[in-house]
C-alpha cells in the first residue's frame, strides 16, 4: 500500500541514535519555545532575539572558557546570568519605550536586534563553528544494551527536563507565578493590589532571555558555538511555538520534545521530510486547530 | 502621493498630479545619469515594498515571509525562460501564477492565526520553501539591450504600482482599512473579512511574484537565495523606513536601502548590523517613516498624516491612566 514511500525498517541502533538526536533537538526546542512563550504572554511581544540570545549563550561560554579559562559548569550559571542583564537592559530602555504601541512594533525592534547581533558575530567569526569540548565529567558513553548513550546527551535531556519542570513549577504552582498569571490576563487590575508589574515585567523578559541563553551554553558543545546557530534553530521554534499554541507553559514543553521526537523519526523513515516535518504538521495543525494543540482562543 | 488628501474621499489634489508626473518624468531620464541596471533593481524591489505594504499597511497584516512569494517567482520565471524557452512576458506571467497560487495556500494558512501570530505562521511557512532543490539558473531574454530592459521594468513597475494605488483606493481597499482597524465592527457590518484578507494575500503576493520575476529577468540569474528570510526581513525594512501605510513610502525605502547596500558592499556582514540598526531607530523614533513625515509637507499643507496602523487597547489606556496618576515615568 505504501510501495511508493521509500520506507524500510532500519537497524535498531539507527532508530534509537535517531531517536536520542531527535530527543536531544526537542530538548532545545522546549526551552526555546518556553521562554517565547512566558515572555510573549506578559509582554505580548515576540522576541525575535530569542535565537540571537541562545547564540549569545553559547558565545559567553565560549568566551569564558577561551579568554578567562572558565569551564563549562560555571559557565552555566554565568552566561544566563549576563545574557539575563543585558536582556533586561534591553526591556528596560528599548522595549519598555513601545510598550503601548502595536505589537507589531515589538517583532520589528526585537528583529532589528536580532540582525544587530548577528551581524557582528558574523563579522568577527564568519559562519563556521567554533568547537567547544564537552566537560571532562561527562565525556564518554555508557551502554544501555540497545544502544550507546553519551553522557554528555544523556545530562542536557536530564537538565533540560528538570529546567523546563522548574519553570512550569514557578509559573504554576508558586505565589510569584500567580502574579505573574493575573499580570498577563489583567495587568492593570494587579497593579492596582499594589504589585510592581513593570519590574515583573522586565524580570520576566531577563528570565525568558536567561533561558535562551542557558540553551545556548547547553548546545555548545554538542552543535558548536557558531553566529548562525540561533538564526537556524529559531523559525523551527516559531513553528513548535505555533503548533503548541502560546496559552500553556506545558504545551510549550509538550510540544517541544514531541516534534523534535518526531523530526528524529522522520529522519528515520523518511530522511528527504525530516526538515519539512514540522512545517507540515504546523499547516495541519493550523487547519484543525488554528489556535494550536494547547491554546485557547483568543 | 498623499494618503492623507485622498483618503478624505476628495479628488485628487493638483499637486498629486504634478508630483506624479515630475516622478514619472524623473524615472524616464534617470537611466541617463545613473547606472540602469541598479536602477532596474531599486524598481522591483520597490514594486515588492509596494506589494509588501498593501498588506501591512493597508489590510494590517504583517507578512515576515513575503520573500517566499517574490524568490519563488523569480526562480520559475528564470527556470521558464531558459527551460521552456518562454517569451519574457510569459515567463513574468509564470512566475506571477505561481507566487499567486502559493499566495493562495499560505494566505488560507495564515489568516487562520490574527495579529502577531500571522506573522509566526508566514514566517514559518517561507522556510518550508527551502526544501527545493538548490541551484541557479541564467534565462535567456530578448531584451538585451539594458535601455530597452530599463524602460520594460519601468513598464511593469508602473503596471503594478497604478494596480496597488488603484485597489488601494477601490471599496475593496476601504473594507482592507475598514477590518485594519475594527475587524469585528467590519464583521457585524457584513463583511467576510477572511475573503477580503485573503483575497488581499494573494494579490500581495501575486504582485511581489511580478517584482520577483522581473528582477530574475533584469539580472539573468536567481537563486533561492531570494526566498532567504533576510529577504523578508529587508522588505519590511524598506515599508518601515519610507513609511507604513503611505503610498510611495515603500517606494523611497526601496532605492534608500538599495542605494546603502551598494555603497556599503566592501562592509561584509556589517551591512546586517547596519540594517538592524536601522530597524531599532526606526522603531524607536522614527515610526512614521519617511513620506509619512515628508508628504504633508510636500503636499503644501502641514495636516499631520495618518498615524500608522496601531491597535489602542481599552486596558492599555487604563495602565497609562494609572501609570499617570502613580505619578511615575514610563
Amino acid at each position: 500500500m505504501f510501495d511508493w514511500l521509500p520506507i524500510a525498517v532500519p537497524p535498531a541502533p539507527l532508530f534509537f541514535a535517531q531517536l536520542l538526536v531527535g530527543l536531544i533537538n526537542g530538548a532545545f526546542y522546549a526551552m526555546l519555545s518556553l521562554g517565547l512563550a512566558v515572555i510573549f504572554g506578559l509582554l505580548n511581544i515576540i522576541n525575535f532575539t530569542h535565537g540571537a540570545q541562545y547564540m549569545l549563550g553559547a558565545f559567553s561560554a565560549w568566551f569564558l572558557l577561551n579568554w578567562l579559562g572558565i569551564g563549562y559548569w560555571p559557565a552555566l550559571i554565568i552566561a544566563p546570568i549576563a545574557v539575563g542583564i543585558l536582556g533586561i537592559a534591553i526591556e528596560r530602555f528599548l522595549l519598555r519605550r513601545i510598550a503601548r504601541l502595536d505589537h507589531l512594533y515589538g517583532l520589528l525592534l526585537t528583529f532589528g536586534l536580532a540582525l544587530i547581533i548577528e551581524g557582528i558575530f558574523r563579522q568577527q567569526y564568519g559562519s563556521s563553528g567554533q568547537p567547544y569540548t564537552i566537560p571532562p565529567e561527562l565525556q564518554g558513553a555508557r551502554n544501555l544494551g540497545f544502544m550507546f548513550l553519551p553522557n554528555y546527551r544523556a545530562w542536557v535531556i536530564v537538565a533540560s527536563l528538570a529546567v523546563c519542570l522548574a519553570t512550569w513549577f514557578v509559573i504554576e504552582r508558586t505565589r510569584l507565578g500567580a502574579y505573574l498569571r493575573a499580570a498577563t490576563e489583567n495587568p492593570v487590575l494587579v497593579r492596582a493590589f499594589g504589585i510592581d508589574v513593570p519590574r515583573m515585567v522586565t524580570l520576566t523578559y531577563g528570565g525568558g532571555v536567561a533561558l535562551a541563553a542557558l540553551a545556548g551554553v547547553m548546545a555548545a558543545p554538542i552543535y558548536q558555538v557558531s553566529p548562525l546557530m540561533g538564526s537556524n534553530i529559531i523559525i523551527v521554534v516559531f513553528a513548535v511555538v505555533v503548533i503548541g499554541g502560546m496559552g500553556s507553559i506545558l504545551g510549550a514543553i509538550v510540544s517541544g520534545f514531541g516534534l523534535g521526537l518526531i523530526e528524529g523519526l522522520t529522519k528515520v523513515f523518511y530522511p528527504e521530510a525530516s526538515s519539512t516535518v514540522i512545517f507540515v504538521i504546523m499547516a495541519l495543525v493550523l487547519l484543525v486547530k488554528p489556535a494550536g494543540l494547547f491554546g485557547r482562543t483568543a | 502621493m498623499s494618503a492623507v488628501s485622498l483618503e478624505r474621499g476628495k479628488a485628487a489634489p493638483v499637486a498629486v498630479w504634478v508630483w506624479a508626473a515630475g516622478l514619472i518624468a524623473l524615472a524616464v531620464i534617470a537611466p541617463f545619469f545613473f547606472y540602469p541596471v541598479f536602477l532596474m533593481k531599486a524598481l522591483c524591489m520597490a514594486l515588492f515594498a509596494c506589494a509588501f505594504n498593501l498588506l501591512l499597511g493597508y489590510a494590517g497584516l504583517l507578512s515576515f515571509g513575503h520573500a517566499a512569494f517574490f524568490g519563488s517567482a523569480s526562480y520559475i520565471a528564470a527556470h521558464a525562460a531558459k527551460m521552456w524557452g518562454l517569451t519574457p512576458e510569459l515567463a513574468i506571467l509564470a512566475g506571477v501564477t505561481v507566487a499567486a497560487a502559493l499566495g493562495f495556500v499560505f494566505g488560507s494558512l495564515a489568516i487562520r492565526r490574527q495579529g502577531i501570530y500571522f506573522a509566526m505562521v508566514t514566517l514559518a511557512l517561507e522556510d518550508g520553501i527551502q526544501a527545493v532543490p538548490r541551484g541557479y539558473l541564467f534565462g535567456i531574454i530578448d531584451l538585451n539591450q539594458t535601455m530597452v530592459m530599463y524602460y520594460f521594468v519601468l513598464a511593469v513597475f508602473l503596471f503594478g504600482f497604478g494596480l496597488i494605488v488603484r485597489a488601494i483606493y477601490s471599496p475593496f481597499g476601504q473594507v482592507l482599512k475598514a477590518i485594519r482597524e475594527n475587524e469585528p465592527r467590519a464583521i457585524s457590518l457584513g463583511y467576510r473579512t477572511e475573503q477580503y484578507k485573503l483575497l488581499a494575500f494573494v494579490l500581495s503576493a501575486a504582485l511581489a511574484g511580478l517584482a520577483g520575476s522581473t528582477k530574475a529577468l533584469v539580472f539573468q540569474f536567481a537563486s533561492l537565495t531570494d526566498v532567504d528570510w533576510t529577504m523578508s526581513g529587508e522588505v519590511v525594512l524598506m515599508t518601515l523606513v519610507g513609511g507604513i501605510g503611505t503610498i510611495l513610502g515603500p517606494v523611497v525605502g526601496a532605492f534608500l536601502l538599495t542605494t546603502m547596500e551598494n555603497y556599503l558592499a566592501q562592509a561584509g556582514s556589517y551591512v546586517t548590523t547596519i540594517e538592524g540598526a536601522i530597524f531599532v531607530l526606526c522603531v524607536l523614533t522614527f515610526r512614521e517613516g519617511i513620506v509619512g513625515v515628508v508628504a504633508p509637507y510636500a503636499m503644501g499643507r502641514r495636516a499631520r498624516p495618518e498615524p500608522p496602523p496601531e491597535e489602542v487597547q481599552v486596558e492599555e489606556h487604563d495602565v497609562e491612566k494609572l501609570r499617570q496618576a502613580a505619578g511615575e515615568g514610563g
